[in-house]
């Protein structure tokens, strides 16, 4: 049997009251891109951070790579350093350059040396297309660079899986092409690619599967096309008109 | 009376707003003038130029002024900043730590050493050797000097930290450990670095305030070349029966007080402009 990237089993979170993941069960393939859509307060950015423990589940398991991180045994910093993630706000350390940003983690979690991570920070900047940026600050970059540093920064310890929250809300729209372009590089690249947005055209070019989620439960889970094109729920149908014809 | 409505009666004087503000500011100035007036003619100027500003006593003063008492007041001050800022970054630390026994040893120290006068944990400080018999503060009087101002700032400067390590957002954290640093290494390598550089302006005023309670080293009995500047210009004035040594260390003090006062405000109005 085939070990699957990620797999959720029965995954249940409450904040206080608040219930807001109802027993989710998915499973990402290695090499698959998933894109999980929704509206907000559907629980689909809680559903990615339960994936790398930045949330910790009420409830159920998460398996990464055949590894049950949810276990309290397991090293969850060992986990981590295999996904990378990317956040809506970027989450760069203002303190640092656009290389140092990428070199840190490099030397104090996979302990590279100086030489070898500044290497692999200035290929991994170029692939995102803000090399010549590379000694300015986070507060000197636009909005569209910040977050391909921050793809960078991710892919620079060599991730086996890749979680994207929201990665283009928080851009200007003329910016948003160039992180979206970076993102199908990387799922042509063979990435496994966990993907929460609201760009349906992205979803539906680049994703092979799409996740619909309302209300802390999965309601759809198929094919891209499929799931934005042809919605079998309802539910599915609702959210999608009011995505793509905002103005009714 | 309250029934009636208010119609824009016309000021019974007549006076427009605009003539009113004249008035007003005219009437400050004559105060003023008056004040000053009375300062010139009814101040003794030959008796306080004697007792304050005596062109020999101040003379006296040097070099010792700069060589002795400024020297061992930077070193009070240093010293002591250097003792509450890492004592004051742990207290920080344990008042935000998971672990709940931290918490209150943290609340427990700021609120005593915040509440008590600093002349009181100096005083205390006198008291060590005969409380633990055999006890000795490493460095003589420079270590007493620099433990007093080091345990009564780190109070305040844990508060200075804990603002900015609470302004740090927690993104910042999440996308460490999302690298796969430990909780220990995101606090060392992203959040400690970014609050430091935030609390700069009120670090430099807490350096300030350290300065001048350096003055109350003066209770520690001390004596020769431990003096700092309060306590240089107060034996001096004794000796020469003449206020006018107090007054030049005075001056020394603003000497360094003010251009540290407007560094931190430029600090401060810089870090407003980067955000």
């Amino acid at each position: 049997m085939m070990t699957h990237a990620i797999e959720l089993q029965d995954l249940h979170k409450h904040f206080g009251k608040n219930e807001v993941l109802r027993g989710i069960d998915l499973t990402v393939d290695p090499g698959q891109v998933v894109c999980v859509i929704g509206p907000s307060g559907s629980g689909k950015s809680t559903l990615l951070r339960c994936v790398n423990m930045l949330e910790r589940p009420t409830r159920g398991r998460v398996y990464v790579k055949g590894v049950e991180v949810t276990h309290p045994d397991v090293d969850i910093d060992a986990v981590r350093r295999h996904i990378g993630m990317v956040f809506q706000q970027f989450n760069l350390f203002p303190h640092m350059s656009a290389l140092q940003n990428v070199m840190i983690a490099q030397q104090r979690v996979l302990k590279r040396s100086k030489g070898e991570a500044e290497t692999i920070a200035r290929e991994n900047l170029d692939k995102v297309g803000v090399g010549e940026k590379c000694h300015s600050l986070p507060g000197q970059l636009s909005g569209g660079q910040q977050q391909r540093v921050a793809i960078a920064r991710a892919l620079a310890m060599n991730p086996d899986l890749m979680l994207f929250d929201e990665p283009t809300s928080a851009l200007d729209p003329e910016l948003v092409g160039d992180v979206l372009a970076v993102m199908r590089k990387l799922a042509e690249e063979g990435m496994t690619m966990l993907v929460v947005t609201h760009e349906m055209g992205f979803a539906r070019e680049v994703a092979e599967r799409v996740v619909f989620m309302d209300g802390g439960v999965v309601v759809e889970d198929g094919n891209a096309d499929q799931v934005i094109g042809d919605p079998r729920q309802e539910r599915t149908r609702a959210f999608l008109h009011r995505v793509l014809h905002p103005e009714g | 009376m309250a029934d009636q409505p208010k119609t824009a009666e016309p000021a019974r004087s007549g006076l427009s707003p605009r003539k009113k503000q004249q008035i007003s500011r005219g009437v400050q100035y004559v105060v003023l003038a008056v004040a000053l007036i009375a300062l010139v003619l009814y101040a003794d100027w030959g008796s306080l130029a004697q007792n304050f500003a005596k062109p020999d006593v101040a003379s006296a003063a040097l070099p010792d002024l700069f060589t002795i008492a400024l020297r061992n007041t930077v070193i009070y001050a240093v010293g002591g900043f250097a003792f509450s800022f890492v004592l004051g970054l742990l207290l920080a630390l344990m008042r935000l730590s998971q672990v709940r026994p931290y918490r209150w040893v943290a609340i427990v120290y700021v609120e005593i050493f915040r509440g008590l006068p600093a002349l009181l944990i100096f005083l205390m400080i006198t008291f060590l050797p005969l409380a633990l018999p055999g006890f000795q503060v490493p460095g003589g009087t420079y270590g007493q000097g620099i433990l007093g101002l080091g345990l009564v700032g780190a109070a305040y400067q844990a508060e200075v930290f804990r603002a900015g390590l609470q302004a740090v957002p927690k993104g910042q954290t999440e996308a460490a450990r999302s690298l796969g640093m430990s909780a220990t290494r995101a606090q060392v390598t992203v959040v400690i670095p970014q609050a430091v550089r935030m609390v700069i302006p009120p670090t430099t005023n807490q350096f300030v305030a350290l300065l001048k309670d350096s003055s109350l080293v003066l209770f520690l009995g001390v004596s020769g070349e431990y003096v700092e500047l309060a306590k240089f210009g107060n034996d001096l004035a004794s000796q020469y029966a003449n206020a006018t040594p107090i007054m030049v260390a005075g001056v020394t003090y603003l000497i360094v007080t003010i251009p540290l006062g407007y560094l931190a405000s430029r600090l401060e109005g810089r870090k407003r402009r980067v955000g």
